[in-house]
Parts: C-alpha cells; sequence; structure tokens
C-alpha cells in the first residue's frame, strides 16, 4: 500500500511539502528561514520512511530479575527512493520497547540542551502495581502509543539538526545500537538522592492517577446505565396502572419516582467531573515536578562533565611536566612513533593548559554554587509543593466521600417515596 | 447436623421412598417425633421454618376473618443421590383440624414430580377451579445448576406457596388429592392405585378441543381475558427490565472492583494521604458487597415470583377457556334442541345437566377471579415494596460505610 510520505500529526510543516525552494521559505518564518528551509532538504525523514508498524506483548526479566510483561514496538525504515522507482524493497526492522526510546529522548536531551526535543507519547509504569492494572497491555492504549512513538521519530528525522545524529541513525537501524553503554556514561554520577526519589515518585503518581481517573470514567458510564434503565419502570407502571382498579394509583405514582430516580444521575456525576478536575490537576502537577527533577540532572551532568574535563586536562599538564605517560594515549603513542615534540613545543603546550585549568577550577566553583543554590531552593520549593499536595487532595477525598454520602441519601429517599406508594397498592 | 443439600446415603434415601415393612418405624416414627406442641414450627433450629412461619402470619393478616384450620409449609430440602438419578425432596409439613385429616399433624418427603402429579390431579378433578401454578419444570441443565443453593431454595419458596395457596382455597383444600398428597407416606404407590376419585363435574368435563364455536363471552369474563392479556405483557416488560437493570449492575461492580484497589496503590506511594486513601479503597471495597448482595437478592426474590405470576396468569386463561368451550357445548346444544319442535316443552336432561355446568363453571370461576385479584395485590405490593426495602438497604450499607474515611480524613 501506497503510504503518504511521513508527515508529523497534525504538522503543516514546510519541510513536508518539498517544493520550497531555497530563500524563499515561509516569509513568516524567522530569519533564517531561508537556510532552514535548504537544511530541510535534507532531513532523514526525507530519505528513508519511519514507521513503527506492530505491537507486541513480551515477557522477560528486568533488571532485578523480576518477571515482567512489556510491549515491545517494531520499528521499520524503507529508503525513499527504492519506493519511488517502484521498487519495494522490504524494510529493515528491529524491535524496540518504550524504555529505550526514553534513552534515546535522554540522550538527545542531554547533548543538545538548545534543541526543543520532540516529546514522547505518555509514559505508563512498565511493571504491574495489581492484577487487575495491567494498563499499559490495554489494547488500545498500546495503539495510541504506537502512533505516538512513530510520531516522535518522524519529528526527530524532520529535526535539521538532531536528524543527523549517529546515535539516533542507530537506533533506527542497528538492534544495539550502544544507547545502553552511552547510557551509562551520560547518566548522572552522584545526584541528589532526594531528586531522585522524587522523580520516580512523580512518575509513579501520574501513573496511578491517569490509572484512576480512566477507572472512575468507567465506574461513572456503568453507574449511568444502572440509574437511567430504572427509568422504564416508570413507563411500565403507568401502563399497568391503566389497567388495574385499586393499584392504580399507587403504581403511578410509584413509576414518577423511578423517573425521579433516573433523573438523579445526570446532577450527581456532574458533581464528580469536579473530583475529577481536582486529581488531573495533580496529574500534570507530577510532569512539572518532573521537570524540576531534569532541571537538576542536567545541572549535576554538567557539573560532571566539567570536573572530568577539568581532572584530565589536569593529568595531560602533569605528564607534560614529568615526561611520563601514566595513561594510554594515541597521542602520546605517535610522539613516541613519529619523534617527541620540542622542549619549546612542550612549553608552549603546558601554558596553555594551565590557562585552560584555571579557567575550568573558576568555572567549577561557580557551577558547584550554582548548583547549591538550585538543590537549596529547588527542595525548599518542594517542600511547600508536599504541603499543599496533601492539603488540597485530603479536601478532595473528603468531598469526594461527602459527594458519595449525599448520592446515598438521594437513594434512599427516593426508594422509601416508592415504597410509600407500593404500600398503598 | 447434616448441610441441607448434603447427599443422604442411598439407602437413607430408599427408606425414605419405599419403606419395606422392616424398615418402618423409625422413619415414621421420626414424623411423629416432629409432632411438636401445637403452634410451634416443626424444627426450630432450621431457619427455612421460621421464615415459613413468617409466611404464615402473612397469609393469616389476609383472610378477612376466615378461621384457619390447615396449615402447610414446604422446607428442609434434601439431596438424594442414586444409581438412576439424583434429586431433590423436600420436606411438607400439615397441622390441621379438619376431620378429613386422621392426624392433627403430618410430616412427609416429596419431589418435585409429586407437586406436578399433584397438580395434573387438582386440573382433572377440580377443572372448573385456577390451580395455582408450580415453578418451572424443566431446566436447562448446562444453564442452571439444579443442585445449587440458590436454585433449590427458590423452587422451595415457590412450592410452598403453591401448596399454601391451595391450602387456603376453600374448595381445593378439600380436594382428595390433596389430602392424599399430604399425608401418605408413600404416594407412589397411591399414584400406581390410580385412585380415579373424579368428581362428577371433572367426569364430564373431559374433552375441550374447540369443537364447539362460542357465540358471545359474558361481559365480566371477556374483561377479564383482555386484562390477563395486558397483564402478562406487563409482567413480560417489568421482568425484562429487572434482569437488565442486574445485568447493569453487575457490570458496574465489575468495574468498582478494578476502582477500589488503585486508591490501594496510590495509598502505598503516599505518607499522609496513605490513610485516607486506604480507607477509600476499603470503602469501595464494601460497597461491592452490599452491590452483590443487591443483584443476588433481585435474581432470587424478584424474578422468580414475577415469573410465577406470568404462568398463573397462563393458567388462568387456559381455564377461561375451558369455560367457553362448556358455555359453547351448552349453546349448541340448546340450539340443537330448538329445531326439535316435538321435545320442546321438555328441555332433555343433558342439555340442562350443560346448563348446570355452565352455571357452576362461572361461579366457581368468579369466585377464583376474586380471589386471584386480591392474592395478586398481595403479593405484588409485597414484591414491589420488597424491592424497594432491599435498594434502601443497599444505600443504608453503603452511607454507612462512607463515614469511614471521612472519620479518618477529619483528623
Amino acid at each position: 500500500m501506497e503510504r503518504p510520505e511521513a508527515e508529523p500529526l497534525g504538522a503543516s510543516h514546510s519541510c513536508q511539502t518539498g517544493e520550497a525552494e531555497p530563500g524563499t521559505g515561509p516569509a513568516e518564518e524567522e530569519p533564517g528561514g531561508a537556510a532552514a528551509g535548504t537544511m530541510m532538504e535534507d532531513c532523514l525523514s526525507k530519505k528513508i520512511e519511519i514507521t513503527v508498524s506492530e505491537a507486541e506483548k513480551r515477557t522477560g526479566r528486568n533488571a532485578m530479575n523480576m518477571q515482567e510483561t512489556y510491549t515491545a514496538y517494531l520499528i521499520e525504515t524503507r529508503a525513499v527512493e527504492s519506493q519511488t522507482e517502484g521498487q519495494c524493497s522490504p524494510p529493515d526492522s528491529l524491535w524496540r520497547r518504550y524504555s529505550e526510546f526514553e534513552l534515546l529522548r535522554n540522550y538527545l536531551l542531554v547533548n543538545y540542551p538548545h534543541i526543543v526535543v520532540p516529546p514522547l507519547p505518555e509514559k505508563r509504569a512498565e511493571f504491574v502495581w495489581h492484577k487487575l492494572s495491567a494498563d499499559n497491555m490495554d489494547p488500545d492504549f498500546v495503539e495510541r502509543r504506537r502512533i505516538g512513538l512513530e510520531n516522535f521519530l518522524i519529528r526527530v528525522a524532520s529535526h535539521p539538526i538532531i536528524c543527523q545524529d549517529k546515535i539516533f541513525y542507530s537506533f533506527l537501524t542497528q538492534a544495539d545500537s550502544r544507547l545502553k553503554a552511552l547510557n551509562a556514561t551520560f547518566r548522572v554520577k552522584n545526584p541528589d538522592k532526594r531528586f531522585t526519589e522524587l522523580k520516580h515518585y512523580s512518575d509513579e503518581l501520574q501513573s496511578v492517577i491517569s490509572h484512576l481517573l480512566r477507572v472512575r470514567a468507567r465506574v461513572a458510564d456503568r453507574l449511568y446505565g444502572v440509574y437511567k434503565v430504572h427509568g422504564n419502570y416508570g413507563r411500565v407502571f403507568s401502563e399497568w396502572s391503566a389497567i388495574e382498579k385499586e393499584m392504580g394509583d399507587g403504581l403511578q405514582s410509584a413509576g414518577h419516582h423511578m423517573d425521579v430516580y433516573a433523573g438523579s444521575i445526570d446532577d450527581i456525576l456532574e458533581e464528580e467531573e469536579h473530583y475529577a478536575d481536582q486529581l488531573k490537576e495533580y496529574l500534570f502537577y507530577a510532569e512539572a515536578l518532573r521537570a524540576v527533577c531534569r532541571k537538576h540532572e542536567l545541572m549535576q551532568y554538567d557539573l560532571e562533565i566539567a570536573a572530568q574535563d577539568l581532572a584530565s586536562k589536569k593529568q595531560q599538564c602533569e605528564e607534560l611536566a614529568t615526561g611520563t605517560l601514566r595513561t594510554f594515549s594515541l597521542k602520546g603513542m605517535t610522539s613516541k612513533l613519529f619523534g617527541q615534540e620540542t622542549p619549546e613545543q612542550r612549553e608552549g603546550k603546558i601554558k596553555v593548559l594551565e590557562e585552560q585549568i584555571h579557567e575550568g577550577e573558576e568555572q567549577l566553583k561557580s557551577k558547584n554554587v550554582e548548583s547549591r543554590e538550585f538543590v537549596k531552593s529547588a527542595w525548599t520549593d518542594i517542600e511547600r509543593f508536599k504541603e499543599q499536595k496533601n492539603h488540597d487532595l485530603k479536601e478532595a477525598l473528603i468531598s469526594y466521600a461527602v459527594m458519595q454520602i449525599s448520592m446515598c441519601k438521594k437513594g434512599i429517599q427516593v426508594w422509601t417515596n416508592a415504597k410509600e406508594c407500593f404500600s398503598k397498592m | 447436623m447434616p448441610h441441607p443439600l448434603a447427599a443422604s446415603s442411598s439407602e437413607e434415601a430408599a427408606s425414605e421412598l419405599t419403606p419395606s415393612p422392616d424398615l418402618l418405624l423409625p422413619r415414621s416414627f421420626a414424623d411423629k417425633d416432629l409432632s411438636l406442641p401445637n403452634g410451634t414450627p416443626v424444627d426450630t433450629s432450621s431457619p427455612a421454618s421460621s421464615s415459613s412461619l413468617l409466611n404464615r402470619l402473612q397469609l393469616d393478616d389476609d383472610l378477612d376473618g376466615e378461621t384457619r384450620d390447615l396449615f402447610v409449609t414446604v422446607d428442609d430440602p434434601k439431596k438424594h443421590i442414586c444409581t438412576m438419578e439424583t434429586y431433590i425432596t423436600y420436606r411438607v409439613t400439615t397441622k390441621t383440624t379438619r376431620a378429613e385429616f386422621d392426624l392433627p399433624e403430618y410430616s412427609v418427603r416429596r419431589r418435585y414430580q409429586d407437586f406436578d402429579w399433584l397438580r395434573n390431579k387438582l386440573e382433572e378433578s377440580q377443572p372448573t377451579h385456577l390451580i395455582p401454578p408450580l415453578p418451572e419444570k424443566f431446566v436447562m441443565k448446562g444453564v442452571v445448576d439444579r443442585f445449587s443453593e440458590e436454585f433449590v431454595e427458590t423452587r422451595r419458596k415457590a412450592l410452598d406457596k403453591f401448596l399454601k395457596r391451595i391450602a387456603d382455597h376453600p374448595v381445593l383444600s378439600f380436594n382428595e388429592h390433596f389430602n392424599v398428597f399430604l399425608t401418605a407416606k408413600d404416594l407412589n404407590v397411591y399414584k400406581k392405585q390410580g385412585m380415579a376419585l373424579l368428581s362428577k363435574m371433572g367426569e364430564s368435563v373431559k374433552y375441550v378441543t374447540g369443537a364447539y364455536k362460542l357465540r358471545s363471552r359474558p361481559l365480566e369474563f371477556a374483561a377479564i381475558g383482555d386484562y390477563l392479556d395486558t397483564f402478562v405483557l406487563k409482567l413480560g416488560t417489568i421482568d425484562r427490565i429487572a434482569q437488565r437493570i442486574i445485568k447493569e449492575e453487575l457490570e458496574y461492580l465489575l468495574e468498582l472492583r478494578e476502582y477500589g484497589p488503585v486508591y490501594s496503590t496510590w495509598g502505598g506511594l503516599e505518607m499522609e494521604l496513605a490513610e485516607p486513601l486506604e480507607g477509600v479503597s476499603a470503602c469501595i471495597g464494601n460497597c461491592c458487597t452490599a452491590l452483590e448482595e443487591l443483584s443476588d437478592d433481585m435474581t432470587e426474590d424478584f424474578l422468580p415470583v414475577l415469573r410465577e405470576y406470568i404462568l398463573y396468569s397462563e393458567s388462568m386463561k387456559n381455564v377461561l377457556k375451558k369455560r367457553d368451550q362448556v358455555q359453547a357445548e351448552y349453546e349448541a346444544k340448546l340450539e340443537a334442541v330448538a329445531l326439535k319442535k316435538e321435545d320442546r316443552p321438555k328441555v332433555p336432561a343433558d342439555v340442562e345437566k350443560c346448563q348446570d355446568r355452565v352455571e357452576c363453571f362461572n361461579a366457581d370461576l368468579k369466585a377464583d377471579m376474586e380471589r386471584w385479584q386480591n392474592n395478586k395485590r398481595q403479593d405484588f405490593r409485597q414484591l414491589l415494596m420488597g424491592m424497594a426495602d432491599k435498594n434502601i438497604q443497599y444505600y443504608e450499607k453503603e452511607k454507612n460505610y462512607k463515614y469511614l474515611p471521612s472519620t479518618l480524613l477529619i483528623m
């Protein structure tokens, strides 16, 4: 089946027109649009067609050697040219799971901090909390996620800068994309434990609240059905009362109460929506929490890289000064093979390094200060947030319980009225 | 004490059904032992008997000062496993001061077949009367468990009602077959003897295949006929609605069962919120229990009574048809006589007999219809009030459960 060229959901991307001539990009675009127009011509999305075509349930063992079920998605890539030429070459394909997409995105976030990196579709807890809550296996969810993941890849492939990233390309084409190994290298080594826990918490909070909201919606739907069917009693009691003598009045008025009962559900459910909204707010708050944790991670990563950099420069300096080679380096080997440098050259190098080291130390100092201040103020706000959250959610739960009680009272009232009518039959 | 539905050994079963001379007295002795001081239920330890006592009291209220002298109860279902088949028997207890009975109290065991036999005999021998319906005879084996507690209890209640209605009937309660049913140790022996105690009326009213065409139906019977047609339709609709409600309730229950635990899961993530969240979860769990009870009650108590009235109405319609036939026969014979001018001064005996039959039938049926209308009114008042009650109880339970998280949250 002929597929239209890869297009992000809902986008009217100038990249996709294919007819934009260099220098005649849409006038509304910011300066550099013309250049961007040219670059867009070279986007990966122009050269290969990317699809996430299938989803499959898998079981395996996770890092803690526990059995888990997860969904794997099939990424297929096909060179665009081969299609237009009328050939239909088989696509290259490989399977990836959601967490691998996350690794890729994290990699992009860290390595292209100035880029607005496309988001991933909804995150859901990979491991199953409760037998009944295996949402990430729900076929509708899996299907929507499949589309979202495909959309993500196409967005990245359509981005003039990050589409050229080698790691991205190998993600699409090589089963072992070294992402996991890379993950180790760009993982933050010494994050503040509290932020790690907070990130974990906010992931789980998002997961549980969205599950709750989904089930609550289904519960409301079913409850609606129960109430509404009772309305049918109203009609049939009315018809029946027409053929009765003494029983007629009682039946008729009872029927009226059944109608009242059936109608009462509309207000009840509308009130419940307010409760759902209160929960939703905290669902979105969880995202904001995550952002703060991410910021800390990035700062920490930055700090660690700077420290690492500084340390290696210091070592290089030392080696040059003492003339010993402590660690293996290609430079060292080549200089051994192709002759040493002159003392002047060496002196020059040492001087440059010393300057850089001095600069680096200053930078590291200020970065450390920045980081400490961030942690302090972030954590103060997080504590404030926690208080607010506990207070708000407690109130929400109370008002929910109150709503339920009032619903019960209404039910008792209606049925008591109906019972009285029946007693007069 | 063995469970009522526990299988009794086949020997016991055999002794209950065909008492051989050797095995006699333990059985009849036991029966005599069950004749407790007047007025107290036969077996106070069995919950079934206290509800049957209540039933009796309720029917007492209905009788407008008539003195009741015949009390019948069906209880104590027991399962019997024999080589050929497995079945249930029910204990039928009678207390009476009527002269037609040799003893003041009886206790026998009967199975559904026996009730069916009784009903057929009554229809044969009292064709001008309305015979109460029995619960449905055939049950699809794969669909319903004939031996489940719920099914047996539902059936027991219906059989109890059946016998009570006959016992309350001024004519049917004196029927010979009814007497034998209540008193005979071994009904099978009696069945085989084929006692033909048909009343004169019964014998003459064997026939009826629409041989005669009715000229005009008296207004009151026509009205009843129309009424029954509509009544049955409405009952059918109510049955469908009730079934639909039960179905919706069960689907609601299914979702609730997933809903509750999610609050628990969330509670596991939290510190301060853990308790209230856990409270909500527990509360939803309790509501599930209450909801299940409500649907079970409706299935077991409400639907069977509705269905029984549909059967009752159908059998009433059949009796009306029979009446029409008797009238048609009379009219046809009368017409035939009118043509023969010679016999005109004297109306032939058989035509007179037909006229008698018609008038008897009409009178009997009219009385029965009135009785039926009254009972119907009582029964439906009770049924619908019961339905309202169950719903009230459900909401009361739910409301009480809901207080839990509220008090916790206020801390």
